[in-house]
């Protein structure tokens, strides 16, 4: 199988570029196991199935492309919100810039640090979830993740957290090449609100797995870089034990290519999953959500709400799939992806998927393809709109189903405010 | 003053001629009825005055206040004085009712040089005049006309208009869908704007509403021409008699 070898070249080459690991300490079984696992299924090529609409070659490859730093007056992102900033640069901890990681309810550690010891609360998920989620779909480029990152923070949250922990990821160097893998350990009836903002690096490989016990609930609002050239592979992987609740919303603008994988388990009956997210793209953008979702358990939910909006060559993706296995009775699933092309030359690929075992369940999934209602906007124009305001009005009401999903008010408004950053822009 | 002269119109994408030479002065602060059989080109007259996309103006013309109107933008046109209140007033889910009357008022005001208006002040007028219109503050805060009953959709179309105080008032078949109460309130709405200077274009299937916003002028529209135009005795004989006659005498 020729096809096959050469993925697995690919990866071999890709790891020996790649900083050496500790192969001592808790890490070093999962970070093994994940070279093993890659190494058998090579990186992702073109001629993947799940790589079908988003070419792979410029994640995957040895060499990274260059990204020029983004000059930018606009407002520091999540600027007006209280929270607990951790700042890595080029994907590196920067303790300088950092807050103090100290915080009631919760633990912080950076996964660099922690790696050393021998046992660890996170030996029990760090590289776990992550190879767990690869079945039934691989996905190499997170397996690549678990065996070669260097940094990242562990989060373990034991109470109601006062306020959000804030990922702050700094793009420096023009060829940076960021791994970053998170563990974060809700126990039950926690609360914690996880906020990551900033391109992170000409190229950002980043891994996220989030284990909710009984009860817990956590938030994720995520505001990508707006660096042109920035690309990014993320992945996260969340499990969801009875009664838990997860959201995640993020919002993305520019980027040459943004790979956000979301790879959810409902694994304890009445649990809830959120998955929303807004990308803008202008121009040479290309924007893919990837979502699997699986109901293992009983009466969970899930809703899935995506929303791009493209002109100009701009390119957007979805691929969802919400899979309810026979015992997951009385699920509630839902999906929407729906793009708005503001001319003839953006485009939209979605690839929505059921897959139902159970008998009682409720599903629905619906994706749509079009331009700003031409009655609406000469309504809102024969009221006195002027055009450009009233094509504003439009995509921000487009949008505002996917914000909506965002429960905090000022954490909404701060993402409003990016939208409406990125419609201003496109004025001048 | 409205003035249109000898206005023909086709569709832009088809070969199909639908205005087909309408001449019409509305003074200020007339009223001006328009009657005619379905499809003889009320609304497209309607739309053609406001800047709809998807016609072609293939003679003749329009000017408010002596000022061309077919060479403006919708937005301009509003601006201007001139403000229709949609047959099918269109919904927009996503944006806020309030949101909407507030930036179009704005937009307005800033199109003329007028200072804009402050959130209180707006909040204080938009609350009077919905509560004239029985509009609760409900539907205010719904987003624009989505799962509006027919009758809302119209009240909240008059609405519109009392906020933004346009000098030329067009109505396409307000009165269609409202029921003897609404009607009224919306008859109210009207007359509450006459004020000697503004001008009203009521297109209306049914003498009814005129009882209630009387007519200086009625015009009947049949094949994209104004047939005939007359009192408000007009529009009683159409009543009574139907179009057979009327249209009759130009066939
Ligand atoms: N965009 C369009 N495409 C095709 N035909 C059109 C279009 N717009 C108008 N027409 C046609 O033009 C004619 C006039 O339509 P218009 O809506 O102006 O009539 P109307 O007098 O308002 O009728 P009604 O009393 O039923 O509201 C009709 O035959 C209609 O089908
Ligand atoms: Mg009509």
């Amino acid at each position: 199988m020729p096809v096959l070898q050469a993925k697995r070249d690919a990866a071999v080459a890709r790891m020996a570029v790649l900083p050496v690991v500790p192969t001592s300490g808790w890490t070093a079984l999962a970070r093994a196991a994940a070279a093993e696992r890659l190494s058998v299924m090579g990186m992702p090529g073109r001629r993947d199935e799940y790589w079908k609409y988003t070419d792979p070659t410029s994640l995957s490859q040895v060499d990274v492309r260059s990204a020029a730093v983004l000059q930018s007056d606009e407002s520091p992102v999540f600027g007006d919100i209280d929270r607990l900033k951790i700042v890595f640069v080029d994907g590196v901890f920067d303790a300088s810039a950092s807050d103090d990681l100290a915080l009631a309810g919760i633990e912080i550690e950076r996964l660099e640090t922690a790696a050393s010891e021998d046992a660890h609360w996170a030996s029990a998920l760090f590289g776990v979830l992550e190879a767990k989620g690869q079945s039934p779909v691989e996905r190499p480029l997170a397996a690549l993740n678990t065996a070669t990152v260097a940094d990242g923070i562990l989060i373990r949250v034991t109470g109601k957290v006062e306020k959000p922990v804030s990922l702050i990821y700094v793009h420096s160097a023009d060829n940076s090449d960021a791994v970053l893998h998170h563990v974060v350990r809700l126990e039950e009836e926690a609360e914690l609100t996880l906020l990551e903002n900033g391109p992170a690096a000409a190229r950002f490989n980043m891994v996220l797995e989030v284990d909710v016990a009984d009860r817990a609930r956590f938030s994720h609002i995520r505001a990508q870089g707006r660096d042109h050239e920035r690309r990014a592979a993320t992945h996260i992987f969340a499990r969801l034990a009875t009664e838990s609740q997860f959201k995640s919303f993020t919002v993305t603008v520019n980027g040459v290519l943004t790979r956000n994988e979301c790879v959810i388990e409902l694994t304890g009956d009445n649990a809830s999953a959120h998955v929303a997210g807004a990308a803008l793209g202008d121009g040479d953008f290309h924007h893919d959500d990837t979502v699997f979702i699986t109901h293992d358990s009983v009466n969970c939910e899930s809703r899935q709400v995506f929303k791009k909006v493209l002109r100009n060559g701009a390119k957007g993706v979805f691929q969802g799939k919400i899979l309810v296995k026979a015992d997951a009775q009385k699920t509630d699933g839902y999906q929407i992806s729906q793009a708005l092309l503001l001319d003839d030359d953006a485009q939209f690929l979605a690839k929505p998927e059921l897959e139902i075992y159970a008998d009682d369940v409720a599903c629905s999934h619906g994706s749509t393809t079009g331009a700003i209602d031409e009655n609406a906007l000469f309504y809102l124009r024969s009221r006195g709109v002027p055009l450009a305001d009233a094509q504003d009005m439009m995509i921000l009401s487009f949008l505002e189903d996917a914000i909506a999903e965002i429960e905090d008010a000022s954490l909404a408004d701060d993402i409003r405010g990016r939208l409406e950053g990125w419609l201003t822009r496109r004025r001048v | 003053m409205l003035e249109i002269k000898n206005l023909h119109v086709k569709l832009q994408d088809e070969d199909k001629q639908i205005l087909k030479g309408v001449d019409l002065v509305v003074e200020p602060g007339t009223v001006h009825a328009i009657m005619g059989p379905n499809g003889s080109g009320k609304s497209t007259t309607s739309y053609v005055l406001s800047g709809r996309n998807g016609y072609e103006v293939t003679e003749g013309g329009a000017t408010l206040d002596g000022k061309d109107l077919l060479e403006m933008d919708p937005e301009e046109r509003a601006a201007a004085g001139l403000f229709l209140a949609f047959q099918y007033p269109v919904e927009i889910p996503g944006v806020g009712n309030m949101t909407f009357l507030r930036t179009a008022v704005n937009a307005q005001r800033k199109a003329r040089g007028e200072e804009e208006l402050s959130a209180a002040a707006f909040l204080k007028e938009v609350r009077a005049k919905a509560k004239a219109l029985k509009i609760d503050a409900d539907m205010l805060k719904r987003p624009v006309n989505v799962g509006f009953s027919g009758g809302e959709k119209k009240r909240n179309e008059i609405l519109q208009m009392a906020m933004l105080e346009p000098k030329m008032c067009i109505l396409d078949e307000t009165d269609s869908g409202l029921d003897v109460d609404a009607m009224k309130l919306v008859a109210e709405g009207v007359n509450a704007l006459r004020d000697g200077k503004r001008s009203f274009l009521v297109i209306t299937h049914y003498q009814r509403l005129l009882d209630h916003i009387k007519p200086d002028v009625v015009h009947i529209m049949a094949n994209g021409r104004i047939v005939k135009s007359g009192g408000p005795e007009l529009a009683l004989e159409v009543e009574e008699n139907g179009y057979a006659d009327i249209l009759a005498e130009f066939a």
